[in-house]
């Protein structure tokens, strides 16, 4: 506890404390960076030891062993892990930030069918639950609108912006769909038995979306077509400029999900969820549907269920071949910093680490489109952090640095002020 | 048909209003009848296990005067000979709501909830109604009387299930002729309990199974009390209560758990409840028996799940479908076990229902006697009505049945059922059996008629050499209508005929096709009626016992089917955290002998020891949870701002699938606390894992006091529509502790003074915390309210124990440090309520470092399951070192729970609560091998994958069961899907 105390008082004198709501945005990127010594995790798999990572203008210009010659700033990292910024698909993070306080709350618009509402114009930059993610890694998310049928048009979004516009990496990347379920919850209130019991009005439901689908396909091909904002909004599904991502669980669910929606001819589709998805791999594959599987921090969802499945089953997609990332879109948005851990998890199931990682940078930046970010290779984007230590694992994840397209980041928030606030109150004694 | 019922009434009995000799009459002159009812030759089971063959049965008016072999038959005496049948006593319901209308929910609107009573002159809670006579309620049911009539029964007990305590029952007779001053046999049969609260009253108190409980031991406390005379003013609940006290207390419970919790606050009282049980009974046997409790048992055996759509099969738990397999063998195991017990039609759907119910109770082993019992003697001795009902003898009201052969066996017809000797003819044995091969002739044309079926509802068949005709045939009263249509030509020929008794041969009149009337005649063929009906054949061939799955413990699908044992283990060459001064230890043995730790060191040996090679690996002590919600049937009781007198120990769920999840994530005990509801909350209960175990095994034997206290937002309620309920700002919170102890106070000294004082429980339990015999976990989120509940606690002179949540303890921690309260904290939650803003993750690591007792608990059950690495949070954020933060899931919340002579630690004579892991504890890579409790292994991996397995050809044994159910017609209900239950601290329940 002493080396934490020095260590404090260090830090303390470093950076002064102050009492800012949220961290000041990093300036762009001057002059070159280079990190050395450091074992760098690519996010495509494979990691490079004792590697030389450049960049310059926030562009990734070298990466690869200590044969490369530094240019610029040097940062000796070695002994350190590199990894690509964390990328958290689905969550409304700034759009709410006290559960609880209904005057906080943007992330869930009425109506039923509402694509053409946006999160991007809603995101509040300056959240200080989002700061809370960079310390993390977690340095990119998708910002999606919640609840209904369809929700709306997620963006997204980097962690250190003065506001959306500066925030906003893709503005209205995808729709989201929440599949209805074949078994809905007794109405107690009603005389129903408070359990699930099988949902009579599923193929209504599901009926209700496809042609919903196909009225807005029909008004894309149609000429002089009235205004239609919800309408207009869909047209990107069926030009592939938009992904539709679709959160079902069960397996005739997600059948029935992925084959109607194709049917009406949605172009890219991603699924979301996916319990049961390990059920329905083969068919999953021959759709060449990506899955955003659940967080591994889950409980079972059936009684006789194994108990680890929430923690294999992104592996066991994985391993039946298909493009797997990691989301926690049912989890408070705080819990998204532990994206990390939840990659983490699956190497206790036998994943490789590299693997693990993939989940939470390289797969979900190819899932969401998202060209030059998720991993760390020559002309991508300068988005990654130093660690300390392992960062999937609590006992490894320690950030010393971290750049957003380059921009050398705070990893100072609310919390951590508060922590040498306080720390240094008990030391004045 | 009822017309004729009547007339035969007429011709068959005596007047029946004798008791009412004393009213005018006006209709007519008033004359008396005394003449007896004899039946003859018949088998006369005068009780279940009196049977007499050739016996007579001589009844008067309403009752037996005679039965037996040797009984003289007074010359004034109508006698009907029953050569061939059977008579039994008729059946007794002892549980339903007869003719009692079930009352109206409550339209009283306002979505603030309601927390006073509505009433004025009775008991403080509007869910207890002693006072309630269900015959102010009645009103005879004929429908329903008939229904039931016709299953046998002649007596039922009814009551109006509504309400905790529910008042009087009613015992009356479903006999339809006489007036409610005969059928009414006692007009405040007994005083009916239950736990559920009426739907008459809003009042929100209480909210919860333990609150029932709790509200239920404080009405019997008053009582007492007001029994003594020591309550000035009138309570008409309480009175009626003590009026009633020695009538038989019914309980409907409804479920194996609550008939035992029932029990519990019987024996504590010294009430022996009559318990209305769930039919489950027979997953705790042991239990239900040792309750020493008679039982009155619903037959509702579930329908089989439709799994033929697999993906809607799939959501199935083995659970719901054993219920399916299991259910009917419930009656056996009762009886098998000698548990008093009787029968009701109570969860039937229909009366109907309960007949077919039984006969599959008794195909899987329940005796006939027995059954017989269960519907007669034994709900007429629990009832204690036994010298008006349930045998036939001398002086019994003369309620009995007649059939055509033995009950309880097929093809045995219920002909009649007499009730305080009035006689329903449920399937007359009057009508001729007409079943027979037949040549009709009619308009000069000769006709084959096959008559087949059911004797008393026979079936028609009509052929004329190769031609075929549809032909319809009702039999009733004694008359047959009989019509017939050419297939080919559509003309219909009609025929009606009376049947004269034992004739050979029909005779009757015709309508033609054209219209003209005519006569046929029928002679019948020589040879037996064929008395096989199709319906028969179908019975038979579902009639094959299907195989019955053994119990687990509990029966859920990871249940285990024989409990772990408590073996000698030496763990060799571990790397062993202590969480003791000793740190860790390298390359180290552990041995474990009688569910202690026996030995810590290098190169131990023992020859009964199994050895476990742990080389490479970490064993650890079992984490402790200090704040969990998991295993328990409610959480919080809000329905007022104190909950004092409730206990989570009274709702343990053992059956919770999440005591297995946990223990695969290496905790081996926690501390089941009350939710954050109410300023003062209820007790909790500390239990070790023990997976299998019931509810009282699962419990620490003296297990240290505590009590759940909350502060902040929850109980403010400010996060829902409720503004009615004091206190709504922490201001408010102080002063609610502060008159709570200063009456606890009072109530203390008053009960050492050696005066008489009033029992309370809510009191009691405060008391023990200003005596420092309980101790209090207190939900806390602000350095204001944090300080203020200090410092209140100082001024009554005790110490809070343990502060959980805690969020803002980083604030005050100096202060915490002197006051000599411990944390008990997440390790990185916040943002989901105003309150915690500032929560931070680095809280655990500062309180740490002033020294404060620093625990990291879950209040969830997925994240109990990886405390191991929520511990490893106060690592990464604030820099605890390892050792110091492993004792956040181990040693310190053992103490602060006053369990750390006991567990916690891996310490020589400690409990051998260990865990073995495959890497480092903390590591989000490693996992638990094995769990062990007291030196019994409750988890372990390669058992696990035994059970999946053992799961999964359970699953598939028992679709197959009901898709062979299906097949074959059984009847069968759509899948249902089970909710995964995670209580937080504001679970409402």
């Amino acid at each position: 506890m002493n080396t934490l105390r020095h260590l404090l008082i260090v830090i303390t004198a470093i950076t002064g404390v102050s009492v800012a709501a949220q961290q000041t945005p990093a300036p762009s990127q001057k002059g070159a960076i280079t990190i050395t010594g450091a074992t760098a995790h690519l996010g495509n798999g494979s990691t490079i030891e004792n590697a030389t990572i450049i960049f310059e203008d926030g562009i990734l210009t070298s990466v690869g062993n200590s044969s490369i010659n530094p240019k610029g700033t040097l940062i000796n990292a070695t002994g350190k892990h590199v990894y690509p910024g964390f990328i958290a698909p689905a969550k409304s993070l700034g759009l709410i930030e006290v559960n609880a306080v209904r005057a906080s709350n943007d992330q869930d618009e009425i109506g039923d069918m509402i694509p053409h509402i946006r999160s991007i114009i809603a995101y509040n930059a300056e959240s200080k639950v989002v700061e809370s993610m960079r310390p993390n890694g977690v340095l990119i998310g998708q910002i999606t609108p919640q609840g209904g049928t369809i929700s709306g048009s997620s963006s997204i979004v980097q962690f250190d912006a003065w506001n959306w516009e500066d925030a906003a990496i893709k503005t209205d990347d995808g729709i989201h769909l929440h599949w209805p379920s074949t078994f809905r919850r007794g109405r107690w209130w009603a005389g129903e038995p408070r359990g699930y019991q099988p949902n009579k009005n599923y193929t209504k439901q599901t009926q209700k979306i496809t042609s919903y689908l196909n009225n807005s396909k029909a008004f894309g091909m149609g000429e002089d077509q009235p205004a239609n904002e919800s309408f207009k909004a869909m047209q990107g599904l069926f030009d592939g400029s938009k992904k539709l991502y679709v959160y079902a669980d069960g397996e005739k669910e997600i059948i029935d999900a992925i084959t109607l929606s194709k049917q009406a001819g949605v172009d890219q589709i991603v699924l979301i969820g996916a319990y049961q998805g390990y059920k329905v791999i083969p068919f999953l594959k021959q759709h060449n549907i990506p899955v955003l599987v659940q967080q591994t921090h889950a409980l079972p969802n059936s009684a006789d269920d194994h108990y680890d499945l929430p923690y294999k089953l992104p592996k066991l997609l994985v391993d039946g071949g298909l493009l797997v990332g990691l989301q926690n879109s049912s989890m408070s948005n705080f819990q998204t910093r532990n994206l990390p851990f939840y990659a983490g998890q699956l190497v206790g199931q036998g994943m490789d680490k590299e693997t693990a990682l993939q989940l939470i940078s390289g797969n979900t930046a190819k899932i969401l489109g998202l060209d030059n970010y998720g991993s760390l290779e020559v002309g991508k984007s300068a988005t990654l952090f130093i660690s300390e230590g392992d960062a999937l694992d609590m006992m490894g994840n320690r950030l010393i640095k971290a750049f957003i397209d380059g921009r050398d980041i705070s990893l100072e928030t609310h919390q951590t002020e508060l922590w040498k606030r306080y720390m240094s109150k008990y030391n004045q004694k | 048909m009822k017309k004729n019922i009547l007339l035969l009434l007429v011709l068959c009995i005596s007047h029946i209003g004798i008791s009412q000799e004393y009213f005018p009459k006006n209709d007519g002159v008033k004359e008396n009848t005394a003449h007896y009812t004899a039946f003859t030759n018949a088998t006369l089971f005068v009780s279940p296990t009196n049977k007499i063959e050739n016996a007579t049965l001589l009844i008067k008016d309403s009752k037996v005067i005679a039965s037996g072999k040797n009984v003289t038959i007074p010359s004034n005496t109508v006698v009907i000979d029953l050569e061939g049948k059977f008579m039994y006593p008729s059946f007794i319901d002892p549980y339903t709501n007869f003719g009692v209308k079930n009352p109206e929910r409550s339209s009283r609107g306002g979505r603030s909830p309601q927390y006073s009573a509505s009433r004025e002159g009775f008991y403080w809670n509007d869910h207890i109604m002693p006072e309630k006579n269900a015959i102010d309620h009645f009103a005879y049911d004929l429908k329903t009387a008939k229904a039931m009539r016709n299953e046998g029964f002649g007596v039922v007990n009814t009551h109006s299930m509504d309400g905790i305590a529910r008042g009087t029952g009613v015992l009356v007779a479903l006999n339809d002729q006489a007036s409610q001053a005969m059928r009414i046999i006692d007009d405040a049969l007994g005083q009916h309990y239950s736990f559920s609260k009426s739907v008459t009253s809003r009042q929100s108190y209480p909210g919860s199974l333990m609150g029932a409980m709790a509200l239920l031991r404080q009405v019997y406390h008053d009582a007492n009390w007001y029994e003594k005379g020591n309550i000035p003013t009138k309570d008409r609940s309480l009175e009626a209560l003590l009026k009633n006290k020695n009538k038989v207390s019914i309980f409907e419970a409804g479920n194996k758990s609550n008939n035992l919790r029932a029990a519990k606050i019987g024996n504590q009282f010294g009430v022996n409840y009559l318990i209305v049980g769930g039919g489950d009974e027979y997953e705790m046997m042991q239990q239900t028996k040792a309750s020493n409790a008679s039982y009155i048992i619903p037959l509702n055996f579930p329908d089989a799940y439709d799994v033929s759509n697999p993906y809607m099969a799939s959501y199935l738990s083995l659970e719901d479908m054993r219920a399916w397999n299991q259910a009917p063998t419930n009656p056996k195991a009762l009886q098998d076990n000698a548990v008093p017990f009787a029968l009701t039609t109570f969860k039937s759907k229909k009366p109907k229902d309960f007949t077919k119910d039984l006969l599959i109770a008794i195909k899987y082993g329940l005796d006939k006697t027995k059954a017989l019992e269960a519907l007669t003697t034994a709900p007429a001795g629990m009832l204690q009505i036994s010298d008006k009902v349930g045998t036939l003898e001398n002086g019994k009201y003369a309620n009995f049945l007649i059939t055509s052969g033995p009950l309880f066996e097929k093809g045995t017809t219920l002909h009649e059922n007499w009730v305080q000797g009035t006689r329903s003819v449920i399937n007359t044995m009057d009508q001729t059996d007409i079943r027979g091969s037949y040549n009709l002739a009619l308009a000069g044309v000769s006709y084959t008629l096959e008559i087949s079926g059911e004797a008393s509802k026979p079936k028609a068949s009509l052929t004329k050499g190769e031609t075929e005709f549809s032909a319809k045939l009702i039999y009733k009263d004694n008359w047959i209508t009989l019509s017939f249509t050419d297939k080919q030509t559509n003309d219909v020929y009609r025929t009606t005929a009376i049947i004269e008794k034992n004739t050979m041969s029909i005779s009757g009149k015709a309508v033609l096709p054209s219209g003209v009337e005519t006569t046929f005649t029928a002679n019948r063929n020589m040879g037996a009626a064929k008395a096989i009906s199709d319906k028969n054949k179908d019975i038979t061939s579902t009639d094959v016992l299907r195989e019955i799955m053994p119990i687990t413990y509990p029966n859920v699908g990871l249940g285990n089917s024989t409990q772990p044992s408590q073996q000698t283990l030496l763990f060799k060459n571990a790397t062993v955290w202590t969480s003791e001064v000793e740190g860790i230890l390298n390359n180290t043995d552990v041995l474990v002998k009688d569910g202690k730790i026996s030995k810590i060191g290098k190169n131990l040996s023992s020859k009964s020891a199994i050895e476990i090679d742990a080389t490479g690996k970490h064993l650890t002590a079992g984490i402790i949870d200090e704040h969990s919600h998991i295993a328990a049937l409610s959480i919080n009781e809000g329905g007022q701002n104190s909950s004092a007198e409730v206990t989570i120990e009274d709702v343990v769920d053992p059956e919770d699938v999440n005591i297995y999840r946990n223990l695969a994530g290496g905790v081996t005990s926690i501390q089941i606390l009350h939710g954050s509801a109410n300023p003062i909350g209820g007790r909790s209960a500390i239990l070790k894992l023990k997976w299998g175990e019931d509810a009282d095994g699962l419990l620490y034997d003296n297990s240290p006091k505590f009590i759940k206290f909350a502060l902040g937002e929850n109980v403010k309620q400010s996060n829902w529509e409720s503004y009615s309920r004091f206190p709504q700002t922490r201001m408010g919170v102080e002063q609610l502790y502060v008159n709570y102890f200063n009456r606890a106070k009072a109530y203390d000294e008053l009960k050492k003074s050696g005066k008489p004082y009033r029992k309370d429980d809510e009191l009691q339990t405060l008391a023990e915390i200003l005596n420092g015999e309980r101790f209090i976990s207190c939900h806390s989120y602000v350095q204001s309210e944090i300080n203020m509940l200090m410092k209140v606690a100082e001024k009554f002179n005790f110490r809070i124990n343990t502060f959980t949540h805690i969020l803002e303890g980083y604030k005050v921690a100096d202060k915490m440090a002197a006051h000599g309260v411990g944390a008990s904290t997440f390790s990185d939650w916040w943002a989901y309520k105003y309150e915690v803003n500032d929560a931070i993750p680095y809280n655990a690591a500062i309180m740490a470092s002033q020294g404060v007792t620093v625990a990291i608990n879950s209040d969830d059950g997925e994240m109990s399951r990886r405390l191991n690495q929520e511990a490893a949070k106060t690592f990464k954020y604030g820099g605890m070192s390892e050792q110091e933060a492993w004792k956040t899931v181990t040693i310190n919340p053992a103490k602060l729970l006053h369990l750390d002579h006991r567990v916690g630690s891996i310490k020589i004579g400690k409990d051998a609560d260990l865990v073995l892991w495959n890497g480092h504890p903390m590591s989000v890579y490693s996992k638990a091998e094995k769990t062990i409790i007291e030196g019994k292994t409750y988890f372990d991996l390669a058992l696990d994958q035994q059970k999946r397995i053992a799961i999964q050809q359970e699953r598939n044994t028992l679709m197959t069961m009901m898709l062979n159910e299906k097949e074959n017609g059984g009847k069968t209900k759509p899948p249902v899907k089970k909710t995964n239950k995670n209580f937080h601290c504001d679970t409402e329940f």
